[in-house]
């Protein structure tokens, strides 16, 4: 293997295969080279190493926020492969924990909407807390003030001279016990043994614990009707189920590059323009022919519009750069999308101590 | 059941596999890049055995040193990796909550006074 210290330039690969290493093509019909090479040894015979120095892959690694708020966030990621960024991606969806209700105790329904599907609702309403101020909570633990958040839904619809009142049960009337259950002791059972009131949880937002939103229609009742329930929120992650997922989605796409193979003038450089129904295209004038330009490769959807019809494909090529990820992460609420991100990344690091602990 | 074992033969520490439970793709899949980006190892792969047991059989086979060992160094390279992107991703965070904040400023100085540095929705 040849010796980048020697002073001579490393040794390159041929343009074909540093190509297909580093682009997916995108051709009318399938992409090709969609896998990444990862072998070390990959490109033995051309003297190029392609095994991985964590030096290099600090040196190389970019991040920039392209936009963030409270729930959504967008950045590019470069130089990190699409296994690791996969990765983050799995555990954004199914292993960052939230809180979400999983137990529902009802003393009356008489609304239309079964217990079981009234229960269900509830599990999926988003809670603004956060996790990381709460244990899990085993199947055989008594629900505490560190372990379990306690709901109260007391509604009952009526008549007022013209007027329906409370047609329609919203989340802003589930109410938080901090203190605990409220159940009738009557029914023989304890459902909750806090220690003490959740209020002086440290950490816990001035405003107390609700559902993220407030204006999620969790039932409908006619005049007559009434929802007495209690919920109780634990701390779970999406792989058990989806009402844990700290996020609505979060996703990558591979930043995708437009390269015109060839000028492409006059008419047929209006025909691309017109082709693109996001705008990746543009004209500009040189003296007095009109030539076409690629001016927002980003917005590329790859429909491959552009490369349908004859010689199209000869004149545009589309790729995509494997290394570089435009990451989308919307998060339900309870975190903040770039904390998402980070608690992500320690969750991958305790897989790793886990294992290496485990291997000692 | 140990949650990590390591299955090979005991006089022949350059070839194993590793099985390991309560994983899935998630770590399989970086695992197999890191390991197959390391120059001491001739073969890497992984499989999920069965699709409802959440368990992962890594197979390393290295050029010289115990399999083991290369793992090892894999999963440390792995936490490196995972440390640097997490400063670097929360260094481009404060970079755009700072520019951010200066743009909040320019945009409605004197009308408001805005609480620079806080990410507004839009
Ligand atoms: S693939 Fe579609 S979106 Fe992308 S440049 Fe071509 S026409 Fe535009």
């Amino acid at each position: 293997m040849a010796d980048a210290s020697s002073g001579e330039h490393e040794p390159e690969l041929p343009p074909h295969l540093e190509l297909q290493r580093t682009r997916v093509v995108c051709a009318p019909d399938a992409p090709s080279y969609t896998e990444s090479v990862q072998y070390s040894g990959a490109y033995m015979a051309y003297g190029v190493d392609n095994s991985l120095r964590i030096e290099d892959f600090c040196k190389n690694l970019r991040v920039e926020i392209i936009s963030m708020n409270e729930e959504d966030i967008e950045f590019d990621i470069v130089g990190i492969d699409a296994a690791i960024a996969n990765a983050f991606r799995r555990i954004l969806i199914a292993e960052v924990p939230t809180m979400a209700i999983e137990k529902v105790y009802i003393a009356n329904n008489t609304s239309v909407i079964q217990d079981e599907v009234l229960a269900h609702r509830l599990g999926l309403l988003p809670i603004k807390a956060d996790p990381r101020l709460f244990d899990y909570k085993s199947e055989e633990e008594n629900a505490n003030e560190k372990n379990t958040i306690v709901f109260k839904i007391d509604v009952v619809c009526t008549r007022k001279g013209e007027r329906v009142l409370n047609s329609s049960v919203t989340s802003d009337q589930m109410k938080w016990l901090p203190e605990g259950s409220e159940m009738p002791f009557n029914t023989m059972t304890k459902f909750t043994s806090f220690g003490s009131s959740q209020k002086n949880l440290p950490g816990l937002p001035a405003e107390g614990i609700s559902c993220q939103y407030p204006d999620i229609i969790v039932a409908k009742l006619r005049p007559g009707q009434a929802i007495e329930l209690e919920g109780h929120a634990i701390k779970g992650s999406g792989n058990i189920h989806a009402k844990w997922s700290p996020v609505a989605t979060a996703r990558y796409r591979m930043l995708p590059e437009v390269n015109l193979m060839e000028d492409i003038q006059g008419k047929l450089a209006e025909e691309l323009v017109q082709k693109c129904p996001t705008g990746v295209f543009d004209i500009e004038d040189v003296g007095t022919v009109k030539k076409a330009i690629v001016a927002r490769p980003r917005n590329c959807t790859l429909c491959r519009e552009c490369v349908r019809g004859t010689d199209w494909d000869k004149r545009v090529q589309l790729t995509r750069v494997k290394d570089h990820f435009i990451f989308t992460i919307e998060s339900t609420g309870a975190l903040r999308p770039e904390v998402l991100f980070t608690e992500a990344i320690k969750i991958l690091n305790e897989k790793c101590h886990r294992i290496i602990t485990e291997l000692s | 059941m140990a949650a990590t074992m390591e299955l090979g033969s005991e006089t022949d520490p350059r070839n194993a596999t590793f099985s390991i439970s309560d994983e899935d793709h998630t770590l399989g899949n970086s695992l197999r890049f890191v390991l197959n980006k390391d120059p001491r190892v001739a073969f890497c792969g992984y499989s999920v055995p069965h699709p409802s047991e959440t368990r992962i059989n890594v197979r390393v086979q290295t050029t010289g040193v115990p399999a083991r060992d290369v793992l090892k160094d894999a999963l440390n390279d792995l936490m490196a990796m995972n440390q640097h992107v997490s400063t670097t991703f929360n260094r481009a965070v404060e970079t755009f909550k700072a520019n951010q904040g200066v743009n909040e400023l320019s945009m409605k100085s004197g009308v408001t006074s805005q609480h620079s540095g806080s990410v507004k929705k839009p």
